[in-house]
């Protein structure tokens, strides 16, 4: 594998991970690899193992057996959630959760990348930059006019997208992104598709959905998961003419 | 408005209008005392001063929980430790000033080792002659014990009931301990006949003021400081980690680190509480150690309002003064009326005594925005008024 400097070869490289929870194989042997810049969809029926792999990305998990690298060279079996987080791959959870007592602008205020030291929060000041960032991804998410609202006051699609643009602030290299779409209407799935389109390319984008018209606005390389391996990859339109696919996922 | 750029101070007009009054009290009740003649009407007495300065240790008390109760999530069931040790660490400074007017004049040891026929002073005893001494552990000694034990807890993601409850089983534990005579501590008579403090008689009318407006100026800094906590950033990462704890780590943010920070800091000013309130009071026993203690202090920051730092100082003063009139008046119900106010609050007054008001000033400015709970506000309000009083 060569090691580029800058531009790693891959993103993210799951090699032959297994996770099991008492005799259940959540993950078996699971293989992955994502570019940098790619945009990477991944489907698969209620446990396939999608959660549990972002688990294991994100350092929450400890696999059994297999190797996790990010970058090419950084094992991320070695590291935590805070960890993970700061060596650069954000995480956006299926339920939204942003900070619903603090406003739009705080949420995305903490979520900005920076120095995440004790001390160092206790006597930050937003620098000018700072403050022109924030304006940027506001109306990026188009919260422009909420920025001062608190965010438990949000719909929620807008929290949603609060939390995308604090996956976005937070300037990872690696977004792993649960079921944005969830419970959002086809207006602001569309949006949502076309805002994860254009984020990648920057930086790769690793979406885990189950709504296939969600999928087909994405128009990427999709994964299948099937009982913790991985099924099928190619474009859509490939894996949904795969038999085994057919079979175990879209068929029925 | 733009509160992470606003001024952390300027919005705080509750906390402003308590340090007003916090400030004035502590002017007034020692004019009261000891300008305003003994036959005025306006004359406060001296056990009135000191039942004031222990009021005013209580509330920085409840300040110190509400740190880390109402901003992180951190429910402690064991904070009167702290608080214990800080009185313990100025006790024994005290015990070192009563030299040979013990009972049994022995310059070189308190009265209780003599009695327990100790040869010499135990290593910890060391230094404690030295006022500067005791004053660094009445910070040190409570930070070190939040130190280990959050870093145990914390670390292992110890959260929520689980937490309270080993916390309350460390007070516990401390209670027991203190409580036998080799722990050299005093046993279960703990340390008193204090006789005086840097020289000050301790029953002089004028020492007993200085400590009463010492009180009031620890408590009026140990706001300030909290109320700069919760506003910096690192405050909002303690509300993060209070409403979201898993999301704070994705974000980056080192839970643990903010948790033990946050502990250790409140645990300090449970030490500094402590310590004004051991000379006020005249004795320190491992009875502060007991879990009801710890168990008041939630239910002071309960009925004041948990979260808005000025709510733990006035739920404080108002259930202690209830405490002091109950006591007096009707001693066997105290227990119950405190068990009352404690399912009360919960029940109608969720957000204690500040949350009450500021729903009413809320309410009467009309619609200000979108409130989570504002379809029960109406009705909170009427009924848990006419409980309250």
């Amino acid at each position: 594998m060569s090691v580029g400097i800058h531009i790693p070869t891959n993103m993210l490289y799951l090699d032959n991970v297994t996770v099991s929870f008492d005799g259940f194989k959540a993950l078996n042997a699971l293989s992955l690899v994502v570019a940098p810049g790619e945009l990477r969809a991944i489907i698969g029926p209620n446990g396939a193992g999608k959660t549990t792999m972002m688990d294991v990305i994100t350092g929450k998990l400890r696999p059994d057996s297999g190797t996790v690298f990010f970058r090419d060279t950084v094992d991320l079996t070695q590291f935590d959630e805070a960890d993970v987080a700061n060596l650069g791959i954000g995480r956006k959870f299926q339920k939204p959760t942003v900070i619903e007592s603090l406003t739009v602008e705080q949420n995305l205020d903490l979520a900005m990348a920076g120095n995440r030291g004790v001390f160092k929060t206790l006597f930050f000041k937003q620098s000018a930059e700072q403050y022109e960032r924030i304006s940027e991804i506001v109306s990026l998410i188009g919260l422009k006019e909420k920025r001062g609202d608190i965010a438990g006051s949000l719909s929620h699609g807008q929290k949603q997208w609060l939390e995308i643009g604090m996956l976005i602030i937070q300037e990872p290299e690696l977004l792993l992104v649960d079921e944005p779409a969830a419970g959002m209407t086809d207006q602001e799935t569309e949006l949502t598709a076309q805002l994860l389109k254009d984020i990648s390319g920057e930086r790769s984008v690793v979406v885990v959905e189950h709504d296939m018209e969600f999928i087909k606005a994405l128009d990427c390389h999709v994964t299948v998961l099937h009982e913790g391996h991985q099924l099928a990859e190619g474009s859509l339109s490939h894996v949904q003419q795969d038999e085994r696919v057919i079979e175990v996922y879209l068929g029925r | 408005m733009n509160t992470s750029q606003g001024h952390w101070w300027r919005s705080d007009k509750g906390g402003q209008w308590l340090i007003t009054v916090i400030a004035v009290v502590t002017v007034i009740v020692p004019v009261l005392n000891l300008v305003v003649p003994e036959d005025s009407v306006f004359h406060l007495s001296t056990y009135a001063v000191s039942l004031l300065g222990k009021y005013l240790c209580y509330a920085l008390l409840a300040l110190a929980v509400d740190l880390i109760w109402g901003y992180a999530g951190i429910l402690s069931l064991g904070h009167g430790a702290f608080f214990a040790l800080g009185g313990y660490a100025i006790g024994m400074y005290m015990m070192r000033q009563i030299g040979e007017r013990g009972v049994y004049g022995n310059a070189d040891l308190p009265d209780f080792m003599v009695f327990l026929n100790w040869g010499e002073l135990p290593w910890y005893w060391l230094g404690f002659d030295n006022f500067s001494f005791a004053l660094l552990m009445v910070l040190v000694a409570p930070a070190i014990l939040a130190f280990v034990f959050g870093w145990l807890a914390f670390r292992s993601r110890v959260t929520g009931v689980y937490f309270s409850i080993i916390s309350q089983a460390l007070t516990y534990a401390l209670m027991l301990a203190f409580f036998r005579n080799d722990m050299g501590f005093g046993g279960n008579n703990g340390l008193t006949d204090f006789k005086d403090l840097l020289g000050y008689s301790l029953q002089l009318d004028s020492t007993k003021n200085a400590l009463f407006v010492c009180s009031g100026l620890a408590l009026i800094g140990g706001y300030i400081l909290c109320r700069y906590v919760v506003s910096s950033k690192l405050g909002r990462v303690l509300v993060s980690i209070r409403d979201a704890e898993s999301r704070t780590r994705f974000v980056g943010y080192r839970v643990e680190h903010y948790k033990l920070f946050v502990f250790v800091l409140s645990a300090m000013l449970a030490g500094v509480a402590g310590a004004l309130y051991v000379p006020q009071v005249g004795i320190i026993n491992p009875g502060e150690f007991s879990p009801i203690n710890s168990i008041e202090i939630i239910i002071w920051v309960a009925v004041g309002g948990r979260g808005y730092l000025f709510g733990a100082v006035i739920g404080a003063v108002l259930v202690n003064y209830g405490k002091t009139y109950f006591t007096g008046a009707f001693p066997e119900i105290w227990l119950f009326f405190l068990g009352g106010l404690f399912v009360v609050s919960t029940l109608f007054l969720p957000k204690g005594v500040v949350g009450l008001v500021k729903r009413r000033s809320m309410k009467r400015a009309d619609e200000g925005g979108a409130k989570p709970e504002g379809q029960i506000e109406t009705d909170d309000g009427t009924s848990a008024e006419e409980v309250s009083p």
